[in-house]
């Protein structure tokens, strides 16, 4: 029996922090995990699955034991920022075979207050086999998808006005989000005069370092008939990894263009039905790469296609109407805010910044480092 | 003359798959690996075949001509050893035999740096174990 349409997301909690110096990472997971229990009505005596990442290597057995909680399935997925939309797969799969029956999946982090500079710190990694013919030569996470910009622009004539609009259109959307933490409108002058970071990526085209947390809850279908909200069903969910192999990768082919038809496949749905996307905006070719390798516009058609408002509330695709990465928090590992801000959406929840009549929404999580090593994980959300 | 200043850069590490990759490049020569059953060529090093899994491996020499697949100029890596050689050129180059790798590309402006232009393996004896490979137009 397929795994599809049997499990549902039934609270989602976004911690409001942004900065919180005051407060541990650990902290921020418990916050959160209180938040998504409240918003499901149920208690953390009812969590047998404890899903996260971003805590250290075993540092899942650090959040059991800060939460008190002793679960039958246990899940630390660690393929960088995506692995939170992972996690909702791997708990759809554990809930329908009966491994588990309420999944929680929490995220914490002080990046910000912590002066953690993840883009463009180096370092800090272990030096596995591909590192060592890499790191010597001071590939940054934002240098890894300047790589992509870069062989984007040659291939196809993209530009750094049409990255920029990306960055504009998705603060517009923050500006609508009271909890966003940059809400000024820019335009794409503004984009093209902040330093350039890493060419040709400016540094509004990069994402922000915040503090935040974030959690869910997921349960089987059944069971989300019962409770407080209504359930978000998980219709069709996919991982992908690209790598340089064996060293021809083509730079502009990503995970997104393995996981998203498998995704839609797997839902039983087509572009057309998809009402929002949530697409993980690390940088402004991010987005423009994804929306293209997802299917959502041909290869080199993606400048085209975000332009001219088709990405912004109200146009054709509405990309990440809560501010995304860009504009709203990214603590390091976005992926939980994409599916939480899915939620919302589907719920009709999402107040100024609500997509009318939203009935699917699209997740897509990238992790690692786009033109190096990175996994790519797409989900189809559903109102039940 | 001993170069005083300390190496602050990460350095590769060394191992039993990736050994003659980097004694070669001590040599100033570059190799890559080809599998003795198969035939595919593979660059990093590794002891398996990815196709067929044979350890069947042979090293062939490369003639250390490329050209530039795609680059960006860092102009913020807070990194010890970068942060001081700010702005450099990141890349991946296309060797004439077909295999991409990462590199930095020197001994230009960082801003004549363009897709396609031809380059040439240089060999830059970092400390006196490692050699990295790099490249100059």
């Amino acid at each position: 029996m397929s795994i599809w349409g049997r499990t549902a997301i039934v609270g989602a909690y976004e911690h409001p922090a942004r900065f919180a110096p005051d407060k541990t990472a650990y902290q921020l997971h418990a916050e959160s995990a209180r938040g998504a229990l409240e918003d499901a009505g149920l208690t953390i005596a009812d969590v047998d699955g404890l899903f996260t990442s971003g805590v250290g290597p075993i540092g899942i057995l650090s959040l059991a034991n800060h939460l008190n909680l002793r679960p039958c399935y246990l899940d630390s997925q660690a393929i960088g920022g995506s692995s939170f939309v992972s996690h909702c797969l791997h708990a759809a799969a554990a809930i329908a075979a009966g491994l588990c029956t309420v999944a929680l999946v929490t995220y914490g982090s002080t990046a910000a207050s912590e002066r953690f500079a993840i883009g463009t710190g180096g370092g800090g990694f272990v030096m596995d086999p591909p590192d060592s013919f890499e790191a010597p030569y001071g590939p940054t996470i934002v240098g890894s998808y300047a790589l992509v910009a870069q062989r984007h622009m040659h291939e196809y004539g993209t530009t750094s006005e049409q990255l920029a609009e990306i960055a504009v259109t998705i603060r517009q959307h923050a500006s609508l989000n009271p909890h966003a933490k940059y809400r000024d409108p820019i335009t794409v002058e503004d984009v093209l005069a902040s330093r350039v970071i890493s060419s040709p990526l400016h540094l509004l085209d990069c994402c922000m370092i915040s503090d935040g947390g974030g959690a869910l809850v997921l349960t089987s279908s059944e069971r989300a008939r019962d409770l407080r909200r209504p359930p978000i069903t998980i219709l069709g969910a996919a991982e992908a990894v690209q790598h340089s192999g064996i060293g021809a990768r083509d730079l502009v082919e990503i995970a997104a263009r393995q996981s998203g038809p498998l995704a839609l496949q797997r839902a039983g749905l087509r572009h057309d039905d998809v009402d929002v996307a949530l697409v993980y905006d690390s940088y402004t070719i991010t987005v423009l790469v994804t929306l293209e390798a997802l299917g959502f516009c041909a290869p080199g058609e993606g400048g085209a296609f975000c332009a001219g408002g088709r990405i912004g509330l109200g146009g054709a695709l509405p990309v990440n109407p809560d501010g995304g990465g860009l504009s709203s928090n990214h603590p390091g590992m976005r992926g939980i805010f994409l599916v939480i801000e899915a939620t919302r959406q589907l719920r009709g929840a999402a107040g100024a910044r609500q997509v009318a009549d939203a009935e699917v929404a699209l997740v897509h999580g990238t992790g690692g480092m786009l033109g190096q090593r990175h996994s790519g994980v797409t989900m189809l959300l559903g109102r039940a | 003359m001993a170069e005083t200043k300390a190496y602050r850069k990460p350095l590769p590490r060394v191992d039993e798959e990736s050994r003659g990759f980097w004694e070669a490049l001590a040599r100033h020569e570059l190799y890559f690996q080809r599998c003795r059953d198969c035939g595919t060529k593979r660059l990093y090093p590794r002891a398996l075949c990815t196709k067929c899994l044979s350890s069947a491996t042979e090293w062939v020499r490369a003639s250390g001509r490329g050209l530039v697949y795609s680059f960006t100029v860092t102009h913020q890596n807070q990194s010890p050893g970068f942060r001081e050689e700010i702005p450099y050129v990141l890349a991946i180059v296309e060797l004439e035999e077909g295999l991409r790798l990462m590199t930095n590309v020197v001994g230009c402006a960082p801003d004549a740096v363009r897709i396609g232009m031809p380059v040439q393996a240089v060999f830059e004896d970092v400390t006196p174990e490692v050699t990295l490979l790099k490249f100059r137009p």
